[in-house]
Order: C-alpha cells, then structure tokens, then sequence
C-alpha cells in the first residue's frame, strides 16, 4: 500500500511575523522557512505505518516554488521514500493545492493521503477536506490515532467535546492533530541518505490544473495592539481591581 | 439569500450558530438557516426563535444523528442552488470539517474563520496564529464562510422563523463512518462562550494538581476551564480543553492563566479576552507582556489563597 504526504514550506513556528509597511503581506524575506509542523507529523505516521508492515512506500508531495525541494528532503529524510514537486511560482490557494494533490493522487493511486490540519501561515485548514471532496474518498479530520488493518483506517478525531472514533474504507484522507505522534529527529545519516533519493518535478499545467487565484488580498494589517504589562504585588489586590477596577467580579 | 449550517445537538441549538447569524446578517439579504439532524425538531425550533432569521430548513434523518462531513456536505449542496450567494458556518470542529468539502464541490474558494464583513464579497481573517489579519475579495459566485464566534456578537432570541422540511440527502456510500464517541462531561460551563475562563498550563505540574488547584477556583468564578496544549500533551487534561491557534479560540470577559508562559500558539486563542490574569513565577513570562493584571509568584501558593479570598457560591 502507498501513502502519498502533501506537505507544505512555511515560516518556522517560533517565528513572529511582521507585517509590510505597506501592508501588502508579511514580511517573509530571511526569514527561517520549515516544514508545517502538522505534515511533520503526517510524515512520520506514514513512515511508522511503513515500518509497521502496513505500508510499503511513502510518496511526499509539496506544491510551490523550487525552494520546497529543501522540505521534501526533510520528508525524505524522516523517511520517505520518494518526493515530487509541483513547481509553481506565486501563492497558491488551498482549493489549486487541493486539485494539484487530486491529480497527484490520480496517477499515484495511493491508499491512503495524510496530510496536516492546517497550515500555520494561512491557518486555512482546508486542503484535506478539499482534496477527499474532489477524489469523493471518505475523510477523517483531526486524527490523533490511526489504525490500518483489512482495507479499513480506524481513525480516533478531536472534536470539539472531545474525540470521536470513524472508520474509513480505503482509498481515503487523514488530516493530522497535534497528538498523533511525536515526530523523529532526522539523523545526519539519514540526512545523507535522503539526498540521493527520487525528487521529481512537475508542473500544474503537466497535471491538467489551473492553479489560478479565486481571492485577491486587498491589505495585510497587524491586530490591534494589547496593552498589557500591568502587574499586582498579591492576591488581595489582585481581587480588588478585578471587583472594582476591572468590575468582572461582584 | 444565505445558507447558515446550524452547529446543535438536535435538541437544542448551539450559541455557535447565533453568532455566526450576526455575520450573516452583515451579507445583505435574507438569512436561512439549515438544521440538518435526526429528530432534531427542537434545534429547528431553536434555530427559528433567533431574530433576524428569515427561515429554517430542517433536513431530518437517521444518518444525520452522527453526522460525518461527507453526509452534512452533501445536504448542504443538495439545498444550496435553490440561489444561495453564500454558505456560511461557525468555525467549530465541525464548520472546518465540512465546509471545504462543500466549497471544493461548487468548484470555489473558502474563506476561513472571517472576523469582519467589509462587504458582500469582501471579508477580514487572521492569518499566522493572528499575528496579522488579511483583508480578502472573492471573485467566486458562491462564498464559502466560516466565522469566527468570538468576531460577532450572538444574535438575539425572540424570532419566529417559519419550519420548512427540506428533502434529505441520501447517504453518501463512500464516506466515513462514525463508531464511537468519547465526550468529555462537564457540569460548568463550555469553555467555548463562558464569561471566565481558568485555563492551566504545564506550571501546574499534573493532572492531579490541575484538578486540586483549579476546580475549587472554578466552582467559585463559575467558570470554564481550559489548557495551553502543553497540558493536554502531557495529558492532564482532554484535548477539548486546548486553547489556541490550532485549538478553542475564546474571549471571555475574564481570562486567567495559570503556568502558561504565553507561547504565540496559545495567545492566539485568548488575546482577545476582555481582560486577562496571568499568574506565573518567572517575571520574564511572554503572558505578561498581554496580562492586565500580572501576579508573579508560585501558584501553588496564589491558587489556595485566591480561592480562599472569593466568596462560596
Ligand atoms: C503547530 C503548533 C501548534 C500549537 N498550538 C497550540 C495551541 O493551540 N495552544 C497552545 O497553548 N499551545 C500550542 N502550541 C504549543 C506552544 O508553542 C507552547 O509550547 C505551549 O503553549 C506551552 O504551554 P505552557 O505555557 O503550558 O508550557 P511552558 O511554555 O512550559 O510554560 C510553563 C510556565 O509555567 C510557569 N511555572 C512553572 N511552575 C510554576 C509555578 N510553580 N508557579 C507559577 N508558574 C509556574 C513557568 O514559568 C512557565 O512560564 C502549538 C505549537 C505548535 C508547534
């Protein structure tokens, strides 16, 4: 069985962006890029259903400019077994990403397409819904434990008063949460390893797809500013503003 | 006209659903609100009593009682080209869980937990954990919307919409199917749309000492209780208590963390409290840099004391 990982170049999670001067977006110039932490975590189930029997190749896949090769080899690295990149210049919108990986999908013939809940630039969190809507597979979205046995993924999901278990006939799409897995550490071996494994290129045209924007962007502002920094010296002055400054508490 | 998909539990309708009217209302034109569940006729009933509301569709099934996105996308496309401009549901777990599905299908853009209506094409969101807000026009003929609850204020109650039985959607074949569920029970409030939120963090050490210091300190503010994900990983508590970018997004009128050092991740799902409480022993903590009222100091001392100096309710 294959499982084909969409994943996606982003600015580092520790990183706090700074909106343009003239607020046309934010300013990602020299700024450390990583792989969006949810595809981490999508990868590394994949290599664990891998090392576990159940699969028996990880395809990854990211959509974008040439620099997204340096995250398929963190892919590889983790342990995949072969990367594709579908070059494009420009911001692509989560339904062109989705209809890219649909046509990926098609030629791949995957069992299984797991891929991160959201991205933590856009924080869309969209693609995988759009991508199981467009190959009419089953979905399950926010998976914190997957299962894969006898064509069938069980699949534990958060949800918003707690979790909820589905199951999936395969072909079908996984989105990740948070507490799926710990991702590995690639190790420099692997590192070594993974830059002479397959990384092939194709374009959204090769593919069939119109990648063209649905949305412009009219401006890019920062939120409004919180002052904080007010400090109490204990507890009773604490309950004393909250009562009478603040006026929260009777 | 506007679709909104109605977050409820069947017998009721959730205030999710209320707030994501108000944005609607903001779109221009008639606002219908579709109640898709299985005998669900006191969310219909719900769903007809908020103001500004011009109708209710009701879609009515077995396999609606555990909806899954396929099922509920479906029932929304299957209602959808009676001349819907718009398609909008509160960003809960289950907006975000069917709403792609929805947009991919009709071939258009979504646009993802709107905090603002400029215009009827034209919408605000946060982007990078809030950390900036992009203004966005779609040129789509239908929009796709999930709101942010805490962005809009809830519509009032008080209308009397007319109940309109809608046909349903079959079941889609190839779709998931539920098999269990696991919900967190709680008699306090959801932490979702509480006035207060206590939410506690990796400070609080377990999940023992979660429950001693800040249950007690709930059960006097009648508050909700919540977590920075540190604490849900190291499984003090469920994951429904996550509060952040990629967990509950509240705004309570009073916000008080405990040992939570106030990480991007976590402010983005609370900066919008009308006021915040930090307690936290080290001066330096990020919390303190967005807190109204800042304690430092350790909270195994503040917590014992602070529940002490409130009345019993
Ligand atoms: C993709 C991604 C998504 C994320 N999403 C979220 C999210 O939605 N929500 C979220 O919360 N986080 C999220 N995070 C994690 C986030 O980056 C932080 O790691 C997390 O919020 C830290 O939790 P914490 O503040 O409880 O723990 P820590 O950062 O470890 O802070 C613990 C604090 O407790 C204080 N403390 C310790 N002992 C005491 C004591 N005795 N008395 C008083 N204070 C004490 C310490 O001084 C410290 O400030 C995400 C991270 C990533 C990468």
């Amino acid at each position: 069985m294959k499982i084909l990982v969409p994943i996606k170049r982003v600015v580092d999670f520790n990183v706090k962006v700074r909106v343009k001067p003239d607020g046309s977006g934010v300013d990602t110039a020299n700024v450390k890029m990583s792989m969006n932490p949810f595809d981490e975590i999508a990868v590394e189930e994949a290599v664990r259903l891998k090392e576990r029997g159940v699969a028996t190749e990880v395809v990854a896949v990211s959509c974008g400019v040439a620099a997204c090769q340096e995250t398929l080899r963190t892919a590889l690295a983790i342990g995949a077994d072969r990367a594709i990149l579908v070059q494009a210049d420009g911001e692509l919108e989560p339904l062109a990403v989705a209809k890219l990986v649909a046509a990926v999908a098609k030629k791949e013939a995957p069992q299984l397409v797991i891929l991160g809940k959201q991205a933590i630039d856009d924080d869309a969190n969209q693609v995988g819904q759009m991508v199981a809507a467009l190959l009419d597979w089953p979905q399950a979205t926010f998976a914190s434990k997957v299962e894969v046995a006898g064509g069938k993924a069980t699949v534990k999901r958060e949800v918003d008063g707690g979790l909820e278990t589905v199951e999936l006939e395969l072909p079908a799409v996984i989105t990740t949460d948070l507490r799926l897995n710990e991702p590995r550490y690639a190790t420099l071996p692997n590192i070594m390893k993974a830059k002479k494994k397959p990384l092939e290129t194709l374009d959204p045209a090769g593919l069939g797809v119109d990648v063209s924007p649905r949305l412009s962007t009219l401006k890019v502002a920062e939120p409004p500013a919180r002052k904080g920094g007010g400090k109490v010296a204990d507890v009773a002055e604490l309950v004393a503003k909250l009562r009478n400054e603040a006026k929260v508490l009777p | 006209m506007i679709l909104v998909l109605a977050e409820h539990d069947h017998a009721s309708i959730k205030s999710a659903t209320h707030h994501a009217v108000t944005a609607a209302a903001k779109l221009g034109g008639p606002v219908h609100v579709l109640v898709a569940g299985h005998d669900a006729a006191g969310a219909a009933k719900g769903a007809a009593s908020i103001a500004g509301v011009a109708k209710v569709l009701h879609a009515d099934a077995p396999h609606l009682a555990s909806p899954t996105a396929e099922n509920l996308a479906a029932q929304v496309l299957a209602v959808a080209p009676s001349g819907y401009t718009h398609l909008v549901a509160p960003a809960t777990g289950q907006g975000k869980n069917v709403m792609p599905r929805v947009a991919a299908k009709l071939d258009v853009a979504q646009v993802s937990e709107i905090t603002a209506v400029v215009s009827a094409d034209t919408f605000v969101r946060p982007i990078y954990a809030g950390n900036a807000f992009a203004t966005v026009r779609s040129g789509d003929r239908v929009k796709v919307l999930t709101v942010r609850g805490t962005a809009f204020d809830a519509a009032a109650g008080g209308g009397a919409a007319p109940v309109e039985a809608v046909p349903v959607a079959p079941a889609v074949t190839r779709g998931a199917v539920v098999t269990g569920q696991e919900l967190t029970k709680s008699e306090r409030p959801e932490l979702v749309g509480a006035r207060i939120v206590i939410s506690g963090g990796r400070g609080l050490g377990s999940g023992e000492n979660y429950r001693k210091l800040l249950e007690p300190l709930a059960d006097r503010l009648n508050a909700a209780l919540g977590a920075s994900r540190a604490a849900v990983d190291a499984g003090y508590v469920p994951n429904d208590y996550q509060v952040g970018q990629t967990g509950k997004i509240v705004a309570p009128e009073l916000y008080i963390a405990v040992g939570i050092s106030g990480a991007i991740q976590h402010l983005a799902g609370m900066k919008d409290s009308k006021v915040i409480v930090a307690i936290n022993k080290d001066a330096e903590a990020p919390i303190f840099q967005i807190a109204d009222y800042g304690l430092v100091g350790d909270l195994f001392e503040i917590l014992p004391a602070l529940t002490a100096a409130l009345p019993a309710r």
